[in-house]
């Protein structure tokens, strides 16, 4: 018999732990990047329509932070992402993805430019050997993985800038998407993204983890009357369906962790050739990406509406009723509230895309299988994209 | 400003068989060098006031077909000279001598073991030898074209019989110690015979998985793996190779360092169009070729920021550690080995097998061999005129000395390995001792620096298993062209490898024409 006691797989508590112990009822925990993390606090639905009703709040201690700076910092960036880093404005937040040198997606995350010298990335899986890889030839950089130092949590939700406001961020409302601002709070530096993984009016609020406590109360005592609420992973998997944004581990599978062939996926099968900037010279991944361009991407990620309600979740597609001719598989599949749509995101190969499209669902009802094939159809807009999001200034509500 | 077709950098051998080559269809060719003389490690240089000498003493499998495509011959390399007898030195004068097909100073049975040695070696190394003068396909590429050499292998294997067969596949993957220990008894012979397979890697007799493999790689070229010196000495390959481009109009510039590659930014994204070389001019051209080692030519020449971060972070990985020294000795006259009547040829200094892998294992721990082990040459016996008249220069290849030492090397520590090194040599010369006139050694870390060799090594990079074929110098560069678009590589870091073949440099040339 082994000894081994798996003491040290017990996730680490988050920053926000003891507040989120005492809201999370049904001890629903799983763990993400070794800690201890929220599937739901009181029930999925609840938190999914307090973020598009009123405002919830969601932990992101664990989203990896790596602090990159030095006069070489920029250029490895550039170098490494594929959209380009020079672009980015001071104080200015973008939404970008890398990939290895065949031009498959490694991850996608958020690159903050703090200063001509100072980046932080933030991402989903720790990337720490990667970034080392990818700073190997530049000379003047530092990177710092500040994860455990910084205390985060998104607030998203129409009622979000009130909230704010009413914790005396003075001018929030003024704030753009993408943009980053900063106030005191308790004589430290709060930082406020208007960024946020939702599709709806929200910020990214980081401050020092010492300060994780105090800044938790500040934004739950501010939002008492406007309906502030945890909210868990699971909720947040149906908000960011509902926009149209991917995740690891359903639309795409992390190129440095996939083993068999091309089961990962390019920029261009995942719907976001408008990242890949061909105007820069020079980006990992360029020529692969170059090449399938040219050729086009093999599978496309589309939104599909699916008549009926079932979920077609991990449903096969067909390229007829009769499905005889499998054209592409379900990613992610919901009963969009927001939408009153059975909505989809699906891998599709790219020439099917102009047929029809129809999907063999099979769902349970009272531990009987059911199976039924239903039309799709195509959508080009997200399923979900109030003009309050993008709104500057950001209403009340 | 003349517009060259393919610009060179550096001028060792393999970049100048891939110039003559390039030249030969009419491309107008500069080749920039940052010494003073072209040749690389095989040029000769003066190390002493009248003595002169070359870091390659010999000449180990150079291509006869490029021997001829180039026409050496006219060009002052008269018909090479017979393999270099092998002679590993007892200190008694008991010699085991190794000429041609014939070994002597060994009992009847080692003859007779040698006999059927050399017949099974030489067939299996006639299984390699499709993979010399020929591109290695790419993994993944499934051209037909590119296939023949990988279906060419499997024909060849088929073709040997059921037994040759069982019996490749099962001493392929041996350390060469136990297949010494298979065929031979006498420690000598079986010293010597390991040694042309080890010469200038980081494996020894016991090296598990491929030290069998690496001595039949070097027998698949031809000469059964045995060195050479041609008629005039080793520098005459290099005269002949610079006299032939000066006939095709080929420019060699020496003095001219590169200081980097000019990259250009186009649609389909980055190309080489040029070089800087160190007193800022820069040159362009349609296709720049590295005959600098890999790690050279993609982290300083051209800048990871140009590469992609996997290929980068392959190249960076590059095993080229160099762990032979050079010893020169400029000597008053011809060294007197006991029993030796001519102190012509390879002669091996090392008792046996056990004491050339105690010389390993120290390296490995950062240490010079307590009991060192090494080859001599004495290069002015076949070039009188690399010393002033009935003077001569003593050449030794020193094995496992390491690059990176626990201490560091310093004069103390060079002078006193010198001197630890003219002792051992005086237990098979004993009056060497006074025969010197200078000396000099170029530890790994020299050799780096001197003749701009990351690591020192020899072969640009580690002869091994995960570093040959298809892997050399990694996937994505082993076809000779690299990631960036107008940039090639022809040197020792490129297949075949190390060594004076010139493989490198003809294969690199086809690739570039094609």
């Amino acid at each position: 018999m082994s000894d081994y006691d798996f003491s040290s797989e017990r996730p680490k508590p988050s920053h926000f732990q003891q507040r989120q112990d005492e809201l999370n009822i049904h001890d629903a925990w799983s763990s993400w990047n070794g800690y201890k993390f929220a599937e739901y606090f009181y029930d999925v639905e609840f938190e999914y329509f307090c973020v598009r009703n009123t405002c919830g709040t969601y932990d992101i201690c664990p989203m990896q932070k790596y602090h990159i700076t030095g006069a070489d910092a920029e250029k490895m960036l550039d170098r490494m992402v594929t959209r380009d880093v020079t672009k980015i404005r001071t104080n200015r937040a973008s939404y970008v993805v890398w990939c290895n040198d065949e031009g498959r997606l490694i991850d996608d995350g958020t690159i903050f430019k703090l200063g001509d010298d100072h980046f932080i990335l933030n991402c989903g899986s720790p990337c720490s050997a990667w970034l080392d890889k990818s700073a190997f030839g530049f000379h003047d950089i530092t990177i710092d993985d500040k994860t455990d130092d910084v205390a985060a949590m998104a607030l998203q939700g129409p009622t979000s800038c009130a909230v704010l406001k009413s914790m005396g961020l003075e001018n929030i409302e003024s704030a753009k998407p993408f943009s980053i601002n900063f106030f005191d709070f308790q004589n430290a530096r709060l930082m406020v993204s208007r960024t946020g993984f939702t599709g709806d009016l929200g910020y990214e609020l980081w401050i020092d983890h010492n300060l994780a406590i105090p800044l938790w109360d500040a934004v739950y005592k501010a939002g008492h009357d406007l309906g502030i609420h945890p909210y868990g992973d699971q909720a947040t998997n149906m908000l960011r369906l509902e926009a149209g944004f991917i995740m690891p581990g359903y639309e795409f599978n992390e190129a440095l962790k996939t083993v068999h062939f091309e089961h990962d996926q390019t920029p261009f099968e995942l719907n976001l050739g408008w990242l890949v900037d061909f105007k820069k010279p020079h980006f990992n991944g360029r020529r692969a990406l170059f090449d399938e361009k040219k050729r086009g991407p093999r599978y496309t990620l589309t939104k599909l509406d699916i008549e009926g309600n079932k979920p077609a979740e991990g449903s096969f597609l067909y390229s007829n009723k009769r499905c005889t001719e499998e054209i592409g598989y379900v990613t992610s599949g919901m009963w969009s509230p927001a939408a009153k749509a059975n909505i989809a995101l699906a891998m599709i190969e790219t020439k099917y895309l102009e047929g029809e499209i129809w999907s063999e669902i099979y769902y349970e009802k009272e531990l009987r299988q059911y199976s039924k094939v239903a039309r799709c159809t195509i959508k080009h807009e997200p399923f979900w994209s109030p003009a309050r999001t993008r709104a500057t200034p950001a209403a009340d509500f | 400003m003349t517009q060259y077709d393919t610009v060179i950098i550096g001028a060792g051998h393999n970049a100048l068989v891939c110039a003559n080559y390039l030249a030969q269809k009419k491309q107008k060719v500069l080749v920039l060098e940052a010494s003073s003389a072209a040749g690389g490690l095989a040029s000769s240089y003066e190390f002493h006031p009248g003595f002169r000498t070359s870091v390659a003493h010999t000449v180990s499998h150079f291509s006869r077909k490029i021997y001829r495509d180039l026409e050496l011959q006219k060009h002052g390399l008269t018909a090479m000279a017979n393999p270099l007898p092998c002679v590993a030195l007892n200190r008694q004068g008991n010699h085991v001598v190794l000429d041609g097909d014939t070994v002597s100073g060994v009992t009847e049975k080692d003859r007779v073991s040698y006999a059927n040695y050399s017949k099974l070696t030489e067939r299996f190394a006639n299984l390699l030898a499709p993979f010399w003068l020929k591109t290695v396909p790419a993994i993944g590429n499934n051209s037909l074209h590119e296939l023949l050499s990988f279906a060419q292998l499997g024909v060849k294997m088929r073709m040997l019989g059921k037994d040759d067969m069982r019996e490749f596949l099962r001493i392929v993957s041996l350390p060469t110690h136990d297949l010494m220990d298979e065929y031979f008894d006498h420690p000598l012979l079986k010293a010597l015979l390991c040694w042309n397979g080890l010469i200038g890697s980081k494996q020894a007799p016991r090296s598990p998985n491929n030290s069998v493999m690496l001595m039949l790689y070097r027998m698949s070229e031809g000469m059964s793996g045995l060195h050479e010196i041609p008629n005039g000495g080793t520098s005459r390959l290099i005269d002949a190779l610079c006299s032939s481009a000066k006939s095709q109009g080929i420019e060699i510039r020496t003095n001219s360092s590169v200081r980097r590659i000019v990259v250009d930014q186009q649609k389909e994204g980055l190309r080489a169009t040029g070089v800087q070389v160190d007193n800022g001019e820069l040159i362009s051209a349609q296709n720049i070729v590295s005959s600098a080692d890999p790690k050279t030519t993609f982290l300083t020449l051209l800048g990871a920021e140009n590469l992609e971060i996997e290929f980068t972070n392959r190249i960076r990985r590059i095993r080229s550690e160099g762990l032979v020294a050079k010893l020169h000795l400029a000597l008053n006259g011809l060294p007197q080995f006991t029993g030796l009547d001519q102190s012509d040829g390879q002669l091996l200094i090392s008792p046996d097998m056990a004491t050339i892998e105690s010389a390993f294992d120290e390296s490995k721990y950062g240490q010079c061999p307590t009991d060192p082990v090494m080859e001599i040459v004495i290069p002015s016996m076949r070039d009188p005129s690399l010393a002033p008249s009935g003077q001569h220069v003593l050449s030794a290849h020193v094995m496992y000395v390491p690059y990176k030492m626990k201490s560091q090397w310093d004069q103390t520590a060079i002078d006193t390995f010198i001197d630890k090194l003219i002792n051992k040599i005086e237990l098979y010369a004993p009056t060497i001792r006074e025969q010197i006139v200078a000396s000099e050694l170029l530890t790994p870390i020299d050799l780096e620096q001197r003749f701009r060799t990351s690591g020192g090594h020899w072969h640009h990079g580690e002869f091994a298993l995960d570093q040959l074929f298809m892997m050399r110098p990694t996937y994505g560069a082993a076809q000779y062209q690299t990631p960036l678009r107008g940039l090639y590589l022809c040197g020792a870091g490129s297949h075949p490898g190390g060594d004076i073949t010139g493989v490198p440099g003809h294969n690199a040339a086809h690739e570039i024409l094609s």
